[in-house]
């Protein structure tokens, strides 16, 4: 199938200051874009020319891997962030599985940021759900994704410096500071 | 030992317009910094103390990959400061040239096949030019491993270096890799290189 860049679901603006609008435009426009070209050309002639996207992430090696991924990675970091936030405890299944597995949404942040501050290299860290409905946070590299292994992405940080360094450079763990405020809890849930 | 982040050579605006001055500044006060730090707070009170990088980064295999990823951090840009110069750019001469002339056909070959390796490394890494008992070769390594670990695909020594970690970058080309790559042309310091093929 030839697969199509999704829109944004808010303007480039909608997340300042945490992440810029010049950082977004790249971000979606420049990265987000790449990978969904190179991905359509690459799968041309090739057996992935007809599958959806999952299959294409479970089965694809090289750069056919590596660009559905990074195109799936994309559309599940920018469709989480928004303001329509909620308080954790009054919801049911995914609050009740943080407070289970972490013993609370401060004690699970702690964890996710570290994570995702001693990734070393480009990647993703991930909340997961196992098989068995536990939470898991896991680091994986470049493209890598969860769904190769069974497991249920929930939330996802992009830690690829492009995600951060027009506006932090360096500074990555100001950045993932800024990504908690940004978080839409409801969408998470749901995704629970 | 304690490892000690090296004395820049130029200025950090010293290649602009192809590498600008924010970047180099960055990318030197606090990225390599940040390696050099780790690396000796890693290696503190260990065996590793008494050991050049080189011994460290030949036996890599047997270390943290702490040590691995700040070791070769401080060694790859030690090696990327040293090959670049304001007065750099043209094109190798001598002993090296005829390495490269043997091993490749032509310097735009060479370039050809490094402009590659440098653009297709998926994710942050390194492209280098590598003497392998007097044979050149071009290569690509992830994150910060390098030629010399005992680990790399392709072992031997690197003569030239350029880093594609995207905050090598990003601040003047963003997405733009490739004009980053051939801007890097422009200033390598061929007469280093040449040395280290010695």
């Amino acid at each position: 199938m030839i697969f199509e860049l999704p829109k944004l679901p808010y303007a480039y603006d909608a997340l300042e200051p945490m992440i810029s609008k010049r950082t977004l435009e790249f971000h979606h426009d420049k990265h987000h874009a790449a990978y969904v070209n190179n991905l359509n050309n690459l799968i041309k002639g090739t057996i992935f020319e007809k599958a959806d996207l999952e299959t294409i992430i479970k089965e694809s090696e090289g750069g056919i891997f590596n660009n559905g991924a990074q195109v799936w990675n994309h559309t599940f970091y920018f469709e989480q962030f928004g303001k329509d936030k909620f308080d954790l405890l009054k919801n049911g299944a995914f609050s009740d599985a943080i407070y289970r597995d972490y013993g609370s949404l401060d004690i699970f942040k702690d964890k996710f940021s570290t994570a995702a501050k001693s990734l070393f290299g480009s990647g993703w860290t991930w909340l997961v759900k196992k098989p068995n409905g536990a939470l898991e946070i896991i680091q994986t590299s470049n493209a890598a994704n969860p769904l190769r292994d069974g497991l249920k992405p929930i939330l996802t940080c992009d830690v690829w410096e492009h995600a951060y360094y027009i506006d932090y450079q360096n500074r990555r763990p100001d950045y993932i500071e800024s990504f908690w405020k940004l978080i839409d809890w409801n969408i998470i849930a749901a995704r629970y | 030992m304690t490892f000690e982040l090296p004395k820049l050579d130029y200025a950090y605006d010293a290649l602009e317009p192809y590498i600008d001055a924010r970047t180099m500044e960055i990318h030197y006060t606090k990225h390599h910094a940040a390696y050099t730090n780790n690396l000796n707070n890693a290696i503190k009170g260990t065996e590793l103390e008494t050991k050049s990088i080189d011994e460290i980064l030949k036996n890599i295999s047997k270390q943290t990959m702490v040590i691995r990823n700040n070791g070769g951090g401080f060694y790859n840009h030690n090696l990327f400061w040293d090959i670049m110069s304001p007065k750099g750019g043209g094109e190798p001469k001598g002993d090296l040239l005829q390495a490269i002339q043997r091993d490749f056909g032509s310097f735009e070959k060479l370039k050809e096949l490094f402009n590659a390796a440098a653009t297709t490394r998926f994710g942050s890494g390194w492209a280098w030019l590598i003497n392998q008992n007097g044979k050149l070769i071009v290569n690509s390594t992830p994150n910060q491993d390098n030629p010399l670990m005992d680990i790399a695909e392709i072992k031997g020594i690197p003569i030239l270096a350029l880093d594609v970690w995207e905050h090598a970058y990003y601040l003047k080309y963003q997405n733009r890799r490739i004009e980053y790559i051939d801007a890097f042309w422009n200033v390598v310091n061929w007469e280093k290189v040449a040395k280290r093929f010695l």
